[in-house]
């Protein structure tokens, strides 16, 4: 058995322990199960969400939202960004304002969201965008400032049009920043969705946990956060093996230079 | 000046503005006048930071000169030089395209089609013996590999002049001696015109038609210019032992010598 192998079955017994710990604990009423809930109940739930196929719905629902937010979102940002860090005189004119939206605390904009867009995926989506924008937004800026001058002189000398520069030297730079950022501006979008499902909606995991919380169903929101968090760490799994495809031209860190 | 000459720089200045309020502008080049004939290969030598690369950048339409003028062939030049071509010293490669794709983007840029752009690339590849490396990264490529495809995607252009600024300086010196006789190799196939920037006396003498020294910086200036009738063709290796380099080394040195010192002393004082 390999050391990672070995790693893996730790990692898989440290959460049976937890559990262990907690359902004992619980049973025993050390910790009232009113409100810390019982895990049995707890996977018992979440099987029969799945069981009943009840849950996919609201799966669907959470990752439309998620999607839509994440590409609205890094579409404005490379947008945005290259315009602004190539055009200095509007950089200049925004800078106070970016600055400003970027500090603020956007989630306190998801009721304006739901007036504007009502209670359907659009104000989730629009959440995430506030979110994702941000991210994308100030590491295209920053890529594009990043390009390293004498790559741009010999482009330019190489006979490149300033559209043909935007392409084969800006963009990729900016994109090589924006994949950088994927994992973080992925996770955004969820937060978006599901923050946004909180405050108010009709469907989605957000809403399940909303609904049990209301009456007190301890299990239930529970059941809710466990089927995000392993939602979340495959979408995460996902963005991973998305890097590996699209940024082969990057050095990793452990490679060796072949002669 | 004649009308001959495939590239002449007259009584180029270039002042760079100060960048605080109340500093003084910066003068790298003073005055200098430089010309090169078709064909012919120049060298320009000068002690370190003595605004070599400002001249090249000005030459290449890079940098607007803040005085003098700039022909191409007769023509004055007006933004990037479109019959030159530029080895930078630094790395220059795309790095997220392939070494393949590298050599192949001054073609696309010029609107050919994929396939033949590849092609052509390919036929390069071989001929700066990279052959088969194609698919790389610059990342996964040597120091020397890279200078190579750097070469291969300028050459793949055929331009009329050929702007070079230290190109090889990075390189070890077994390796650089490689790529100064493919160079030379290469240049005496079509003989562009060439100005080669280096701060290396040796290298100079071994590669030129003509060697220019120039003045310590700022305010640059050529202070002497030797003619290199060394026999054609040369090994940069072989060409170093024969009595006549060392009479062009000894006699060019002589006049370096204060200017390398001068440099010297004035980055010292700073």
């Amino acid at each position: 058995m390999t050391d990672q192998q070995k790693l893996r079955i730790y990692q898989a017994l440290l959460l049976v322990a937890v559990f262990v710990v907690w359902h004992v604990l619980t049973a025993t009423a050390i910790l009232p199960p009113f409100f810390f809930g019982r895990p049995l109940v707890v996977l018992e739930k979440i099987w029969e969400w799945f069981a009943s196929g009840k849950i996919y719905m609201h799966l669907a629902i959470t990752l439309a939202e998620t999607a839509l937010a994440f590409v609205v979102g890094t579409l404005l940002g490379l947008g945005i960004g290259l315009w602004l860090a190539l055009s200095p005189m509007a950089s200049a004119l925004l800078d106070p304002y970016i600055k400003a939206l970027n500090s603020m605390p956007r989630v306190i904009l998801a009721p304006i969201f739901a007036v504007w867009f009502g209670l359907g995926i659009w104000s989730k989506v629009a959440l995430g965008v506030t979110l994702v924008f941000f991210i994308v937004f100030f590491n295209v800026y920053q890529g594009v400032k990043e390009v390293s001058p004498v790559v741009l002189n010999n482009a330019r000398m190489l006979g490149a049009t300033p559209a043909q520069l935007l392409r084969t030297v800006y963009l990729p730079s900016a994109t090589s920043w924006v994949f950088s950022s994927l994992h973080t501006s992925v996770g955004m979008a969820f937060v978006g969705a599901v923050v946004g499902e909180y405050l108010g909606s009709a469907a989605g995991v957000g809403y399940l946990i909303l609904q049990a919380e209301s009456v007190f169903d301890i299990n239930t929101v529970l059941a809710g956060i466990l089927v995000l968090t392993g939602f979340a760490l495959a979408l995460d799994g996902l963005v991973t093996l998305a890097e590996r495809r699209l940024l082969v031209w990057r050095p990793a860190q452990s490679e060796t230079e072949p002669l | 000046m004649s009308d001959r000459a495939a590239l002449a720089l007259e009584n180029i200045t270039v002042a760079f503005a100060p960048r605080s309020a109340g500093a003084t502008s910066y003068t790298a080049v003073r005055d200098t006048t430089l010309e090169v004939a078709r064909g012919e290969f120049v060298s320009v030598v000068g002690p370190t930071g003595c605004g070599k690369s400002t001249l090249l950048n000005v030459a290449a339409g890079l940098l607007a000169p803040s005085n003098g003028r700039v022909t191409v062939f007769g023509t004055p030049l007006e933004g990037i030089n479109r019959h030159a071509g530029y080895l930078f010293q630094a790395d220059a490669l795309l790095p997220w395209l392939s070494a393949l794709d590298n050599i192949a983007i001054g073609l696309r840029y010029r609107g050919l089609p994929k396939a033949e752009a590849q092609d052509r690339a390919r036929d390069w590849l071989g001929r700066v013996g990279l052959a088969g490396h194609g698919h790389r990264y610059p990342h996964q490529l040597s120091g020397g590999m890279k200078k190579r495809v750097a070469l291969a995607q300028t050459l793949i252009l055929d331009p009329d002049i050929l702007l070079m600024d230290e190109p090889f300086s990075a390189l070890d010196i077994q390796t650089r001696q490689l790529m100064e006789n493919e160079l030379l190799e290469l240049w005496s196939a079509d003989r562009k015109s060439v100005v080669f920037i280096t701060h290396d006396l040796e290298e100079a003498i071994a590669l030129s038609d003509r060697v220019v020294v120039l003045s310590a910086g700022p305010e640059t200036h050529p202070i002497g210019e030797y003619t290199i009738d060394l026999p054609r063709p040369r090994d940069v290796a072989e060409v170093r032992l024969t009595p006549a380099f060392i009479a062009f080394h000894r006699e060019i040195w002589h006049a370096m010598r204060d200017e390398v010192m001068k440099g010297y002393m004035r980055s010292q004082a700073e």
